[in-house]
């Protein structure tokens, strides 16, 4: 792999479509070594999300929920709920968050991530006859034996790709907007503007070449 | 870490991600997710673009009562955990056979295979090839995902080995031969019940369900 946005460890988010064989390359592995405490890397949601999944902290959880509940409501409603479906929906999303807080990775999301990926999932479900096929959960805990440099790219990173969305021309943000945070297929996309469908995947495809493009400068 | 060299294409999982696949589909992107931290990373990195638009989003307020109510909910139990994976087969595949191993049928020539699901959306299965067997040459209607388990097996389009998928549109003819060693075990989705052009006749496909 050429391109890994945070490019600490080969497991770290890309952006990059795999090249088809034979298109195995190296991956740079840039060696950081930080005096800090590893916390201090973090922002305070992953380090409140860090606290519910380490010591069952209902504080910090409850920060976790003001913060989030709030956002979470806001998705919903984007997708159609009702006021009342919406609200019970980020209840059983941040129920999910407290249950599954063991899972939470620092070093491979963060709180934002993490969080929108349960509430992902749990809008599917409500759409489908069977609840998606989820992958295998990750089986170790890398906290454990933290990596300040790995943390601190994450962080970077998602400081640097809100930017970065913020920077996008505005039909490549809609593009990603549609697809990445209200999730609708690419061919409902076409449908719900109008635009032909190799429109909306070239938006798509220019969007996420920009934020790699963006992400790969901050690089260390 | 991995070298599987056969990945999803980004519309596979971008639909998957929206939860449009047909089930069958959505299962074999999901074992391959278990399986390729590179596409794991794809996989994180969109719901990174996920978090960032959540965080810069406009806010909903909640009812009055919406925190309480949370509060109150953290002490009920937890669901069961999802399965586990065991032995070659991922957790979503496991998920597929109700933790139990698979109940092998035998369809001659050593090959076998077990149907995990079927429906007018596509059929998900299982396949046993032992080495060096070819899989029956067969054309398409539609698309065709393969997942090695298992073992190998190689056609036109390459050598595919654990953990890597071969992604057949209904344009590719091909004829699967099982590498040497182990037997290839895969996970195999359509959306279109198979044509087999030799050793099945046809009129045998409702029978066998491929």
């Amino acid at each position: 792999m050429e391109t890994v946005i945070a490019p600490v460890r080969d497991t770290a988010h890309t952006l990059e479509t795999p090249l088809p064989p034979p298109g195995q390359q190296g991956v740079a592995k840039a060696p950081m070594t930080l005096e800090a405490p590893v916390t201090k890397e973090l922002s305070d949601l992953s380090r409140d999300l860090i606290a519910v999944r380490d010591r069952r902290d209902r504080e910090a959880f409850g920060r976790l929920f003001d913060h989030f509940a709030p956002r979470l409501k806001s998705m919903m409603l984007r997708g159609g709920l009702t006021d009342g479906s919406a609200e019970d929906v980020v209840q059983d999303v941040m129920l999910a968050v407290w249950h599954k807080a063991a899972q939470f990775d620092p070093h491979r999301a963060d709180a934002a991530g993490w969080i929108y990926g349960i509430a992902r999932n749990r809008r599917i479900d409500l759409a489908r006859r069977k609840p998606l096929s989820q992958p295998e959960e990750m089986p170790d805990l890398p906290s454990l034996d933290p990596d300040a440099g790995q943390l601190l790219a994450l962080q970077q990173e998602a400081h640097h790709l809100a930017a970065a969305l913020a920077r996008l021309a505005p039909e490549q943000a809609e593009a990603l907007r549609a697809a990445y945070f209200d999730d609708i297929p690419h061919s409902r996309i076409s449908e719900m503007t109008g635009l032909p469908l190799g429109t909306i995947k070239s938006r798509i495809r220019l969007g996420l070449d920009r934020l790699r493009h963006e992400l790969r400068s901050i690089a260390p | 870490m991995t070298d599987i060299q056969h990945h999803i294409s980004d519309d596979l999982l971008d639909n998957y991600r929206a939860g449009s696949l047909p089930h069958a589909f959505s299962v074999v992107v999901a074992a391959h997710l278990s399986l390729c931290d590179e596409c794991r990373a794809r996989h994180e990195a969109r719901d990174m673009i996920g978090g960032a638009l959540l965080e810069g989003t406009e806010v909903a307020p909640l009812g009055t009562d919406a925190r309480a109510r949370i509060m109150a909910a953290l002490d009920t139990p937890a669901p069961a955990p999802a399965p586990r994976g065991s032995g070659v087969f991922p957790a979503p595949v496991m998920a597929e056979l109700g933790g139990r191993p698979p109940r092998w049928r035998m369809l001659g020539g050593g090959i076998r295979q077990q149907i995990l699901s079927a429906d007018r959306s596509g059929s998900l299965r299982l396949l046993y090839i032992p080495p060096g067997k070819a899989v029956p040459e067969h054309g398409h209607r539609g698309l065709e995902l393969t997942l090695v388990l298992q073992g190998s097996f190689a056609d036109s389009e390459g050598a595919f080995r654990r953990g890597d998928v071969e992604t057949a549109h209904d344009d590719i003819n091909h004829q699967p031969i099982a590498g040497p060693g182990e037997p290839c075990i895969c996970l195999a989705a359509t959306d279109a019940p198979l044509r087999f052009h030799a050793m099945l006749p046809s009129l045998l496909q409702p029978i066998f369900r491929i």
